[in-house]
């Protein structure tokens, strides 16, 4: 996804939050072994009601915000759904529902649509059946298909996505082959990041670096080929980076999540951290929660820096990378992401990526962990 | 030469999918598109917003010249409609 907005994260001046995440719900038909959603998502099944996010909705929009995603989980296991859109389109919000397609059929397209809904983004998780089937724990691999022509047939432009990792990385040429069969106008390829349930998977996800040039070379073989037609974009694992991504653009800059559960947050997987009490739309208005909580404080701009970040030439570039990544890899938030090659911690990184480069022998004994309510009750850990 | 849009003086639209809109927090036009936005100056704005799908590209420079007192703004208008062009912002009908 991408924004230009002026930057706000240096200096006293906060801007305003210009995108809001509406994930509407843990619940999910799928099962994928990538999930982004909290390994403990089944502790947070208290859903907000209809008439709380649509407060959330207003307040949201009147500090500024534009773009609204309806995310979950899947968001059309709600209900409500087609209600919220048609509010967030009167409040003039740019309505975009990220989905997996499960659920969607012609009568719900088209009350979407009537709605207002602006842009439907669909993912995959392979390009046969058997691959997006098995990775996804369900038959489903039809069912998106059927939604894709839906989503042409109503006139929406389409946005793909397929979360890439070793299992379907060497499956890249039929997958973007697919998506030209399907008329996709964009089709993101995106190598899992490692965190909540890809984190529980990381050692059987993680491609190794040949398989990431490989899939890299063949996305610009069929860039030469597709032109203006379609727009392929290609999302490299954070750990063959040598620089940390400027995840979220700034904490507390332009993104405000707001979980199943009305737990406000930075991004998605913020929960994690520890030590953050993260404010709940249930108690607290949207304004104060933006500007004034600590947990959306707590990273924001540069001051909160150690080093090797705090007298970095490039800290308002990458502002340090991803915070739960350095909670996740350096057991700290306020250290420098180890994707960078100037933290301290980075060479642990590359040897556990040099260790994954070739599957273990005992490979097949380790089994995938399926995102699944069992397995969510039943974790201890928290990413 | 290859001919540009800009210069067979069709009609300038803003593109499918992409949506223009004030936005008074921000005190800029923003042009928002799928999962992304853009905050334009005043002047990619005032260009913009004449972007209506009826009206020739001769039209909306004189509209603006008249709007803000001055001329000379052909090249501009055209400069900035090419990148909107290339950036997929406006089509053309």
């Amino acid at each position: 996804m991408s924004i230009v907005a002026p930057h706000n994260g240096h200096g006293a001046q906060v801007g305003p939050p210009l995108w809001l995440l509406a994930e509407l719900t843990y619940q999910c038909p799928l099962h994928c072994v990538f999930c982004y959603n909290p390994v403990d998502f089944a502790k947070h099944e208290d859903e907000l009601p209809t008439a709380d996010w649509i407060r959330v909705l207003r307040e949201a929009r009147a500090i500024g915000a534009v773009q609204c995603g309806f995310s979950g989980g899947e968001p059309l296991q709600r209900n409500d759904l087609e209600v919220l859109v048609a509010e967030a389109h009167a409040l003039g919000y740019y309505t975009n529902l990220i989905t997996s397609g499960i659920g969607l059929n012609e009568q719900r397209i088209g009350r979407l649509k009537e709605a207002g809904l602006d842009h439907i983004q669909l993912s995959f998780q392979d390009s046969t059946r058997e691959v997006n089937d098995f990775l996804s724990s369900t038959r489903t691999f039809d069912l998106k298909r059927k939604a894709a022509e839906l989503i042409k047939g109503h006139g929406y432009s389409m946005v793909m996505n397929c979360v890439i990792h070793r299992l379907n990385i060497d499956h890249i040429d039929r997958i973007i082959e697919l998506a030209v069969e399907l008329e996709a106008d964009y089709l993101e390829l995106a190598n899992t990041q490692f965190y909540s349930w890809a984190h529980l998977n990381r050692d059987q996800l993680l491609p190794s670096r040949e398989q990431v040039e490989r899939a890299e070379a063949t996305t610009n073989r069929w860039r030469e080929k597709l032109g203006k037609k379609m727009k392929l974009f290609f999302v490299v694992p954070d750990y063959y980076e040598r620089r940390p991504k400027k995840c979220m653009n700034g904490w507390g800059n332009v993104f405000l999540t707001i979980a199943p559960d009305g737990v406000a947050l930075p991004c998605h997987t913020a929960r994690m951290l520890p030590g953050l009490d993260f404010p709940s739309v249930r108690e607290h208005g949207i304004r104060e929660i933006w500007y004034e909580s600590e947990g959306f404080n707590r990273y924001r701009g540069t001051g909160w820096m150690k080093e090797p970040c705090a007298s970095c030439p490039e800290k308002e570039k990458d502002y340090g990378g991803c915070r739960c990544q350095a909670f996740m890899l350096a057991q700290d938030p306020a250290a420098a992401d180890p994707v960078c090659d100037k933290s301290p911690r980075h060479a642990e990184l590359v040897a556990t990526v040099d260790r994954l480069q070739t599957p273990r022998e005992d490979a097949p004994a380790i089994p995938l962990v399926f995102r699944g309510r069992k397995e969510s009750l039943a974790a201890e850990t928290l990413f | 030469m290859q001919t540009r849009e800009t210069d067979t003086n069709t009609l300038p639209r803003i593109a499918r999918g992409f949506r223009l809109q004030w936005e008074p927090v921000q005190s800029a036009h923003v042009l928002l598109y799928p999962e992304g936005m853009v905050k334009l100056n005043a002047s990619a704005g005032e260009i913009m917003k004449r972007c209506d799908g009826t009206t020739r590209v001769e039209a909306i420079v004189l509209d603006l010249e008249k709007t803000f007192s001055t001329t000379g703004l052909e090249r501009d208008v055209r400069a900035f409609l090419d990148i909107a062009t290339e950036q997929r912002w406006i089509e053309w009908a």
